[in-house]
């Protein structure tokens, strides 16, 4: 008896869902991102409001005032999704694990100049709290955002900005143990340089148009911040003052600040192209923000660096964040 | 003339890799096999490290490649931007 042994191809009748074949045609396998992105928010069936809220829909786009025809545009060029988010933050974990112990090892902190420590003290330890506004107001944004490609980098970006808070509390432990944390919430809490930063962010912490916290937190805050304190002043000033052990530690805030601006830019360009009134109204919040946090942040800059070199750092930083917005299709 | 091939495994990865060798290489016929991918044109065949990072959404080190790559067919050219297989006609 003879037996053939025949490969046969049997090609599968779905290659995906079908609210997934609706949106991208049924052509290619969507990809994973896709799968786990789309349309994955409840839209129907929704029979009752929230008890808190009764005015409002439980997942409701009139919370903002920008319009979306289709919130699944504001798609994430990370194309993050729970598994690529994870295994990417696990590698930079790695990394900073690694910073951390050469750092300890080389005995960097104990051997930098008193100034360069007093710096880091008083500059890099307040902003944890920092980190922990921007935990609340991204939770926020992704509460009460519409559309699952927005709201879920948004939850990453909280947990990102937990991570941060949790880098900077362990470099404040290496520089004066648990006092550094403590001296630390006192200046946050007292210290004239903080006072109008913290106020601000309390602001911001109360707006509940969650796109607009979104803008004003991600965009330009974190847009005037990052480049401010970690690329120009740690990265810069404190390296040419014998701090590299410090910019060793704040690797992952400068490398994150680049990655996450992709994404932040991204969404902002494409609501700014949906419409002219959309335009409008981000570029009402990105300018009065812009200016405003400028003026904030020159107190902050001035913990660091004296009055002019404040002043040109914080301008430098405004210009570079309203060259962004104008790459965005915004002020034009 | 004759064509030039790259066969890769077919996943999540090289999902986004093809796409990007296809819009590099309008020409390009792509024959989707069990667990593999063939990506064949006439002559000429480009896979750019630039379009693959849009595709793939991070840094991409042409490195990789190899770790899904079954075979090819054609003289390879490759750096760090670019890996191009041609046949001298």
């Amino acid at each position: 008896m003879q037996i053939d042994v025949q490969t046969v191809n049997i090609e599968q009748k779905n290659q995906t869902f079908t609210h997934l074949k609706k949106r991208f045609g049924d052509k290619k396998i969507p990809s994973r991102y896709q799968e786990a992105s789309y349309d994955l928010q409840a839209v129907e069936n929704l029979h009752y409001r929230p008890t808190w809220a009764p005015e409002q829909e439980l997942y409701d786009p009139n919370l903002s005032k920008i319009r979306m025809n289709d919130w699944y545009d504001l798609k994430d060029p990370r194309q993050f999704y729970y598994s690529t988010y994870t295994l990417n933050r696990a590698k930079q974990q790695e990394t900073m694990e690694s910073n951390f112990k050469t750092v300890e090892s080389l005995k960097l902190i104990e051997g930098m100049p008193d100034p360069v420590l007093a710096i880091a003290q008083d500059l890099l330890i307040p902003l944890r709290h920092v980190n922990y506004a921007a935990n609340m107001n991204n939770t926020l944004v992704c509460g009460y955002g519409y559309g699952t490609v927005f709201t879920q980098p948004c939850v990453y970006h909280a947990m990102d900005n937990l991570g941060i808070a949790q880098y900077l509390s362990r470099l404040g432990l290496m520089i004066g143990d648990v006092e550094a944390l403590e001296a630390a919430k006192q200046d946050w809490m007292d210290s004239d340089a903080w006072q109008p930063l913290r106020r601000s962010l309390e602001d911001l912490m109360c707006v509940r148009d969650p796109v607009e916290v979104f803008i004003k937190q991600n965009f330009v805050l974190d847009g005037l911040l990052y480049p401010l304190v970690y690329q120009r002043i740690v990265d810069q000033n404190l390296v040419e003052q014998g701090g590299s052990g410090i910019s060793i530690l704040t690797q992952f805030m400068t490398n994150w600040y680049l990655e996450s601006k992709r994404w932040v830019d991204s969404v902002l360009k494409t609501m700014a192209a949906e419409s002219a009134e959309n335009k409008v109204v981000l570029e009402e919040w990105v300018d009065t923000a812009a200016n405003h946090f400028t003026s904030v942040l020159l107190p902050v800059a001035g913990l660091a660096v004296a009055g002019n070199q404040a002043d040109e750092l914080v301008s430098e930083a405004h210009d570079e964040l309203l060259q962004r917005a104008k790459k965005a299709g915004l002020f034009k | 003339m004759s064509k030039v091939f790259i066969i890769l495994q077919a996943n999540e990865e090289t999902r986004s890799i093809v796409e990007a060798i296809e819009q590099d290489n309008p020409d390009a016929e792509v024959v989707h096999e069990p667990a593999m991918v063939k990506v064949q044109a006439e002559g000429n065949l480009v896979v750019r490290r630039e379009t693959i990072e849009e595709e793939i959404g991070r840094e991409f080190d042409m490195q990789e490649l190899n770790i899904n790559l079954i075979t090819l067919s054609g003289n390879v050219d490759e750096d760090e931007d670019a890996l191009t297989l041609t046949w001298n006609s």
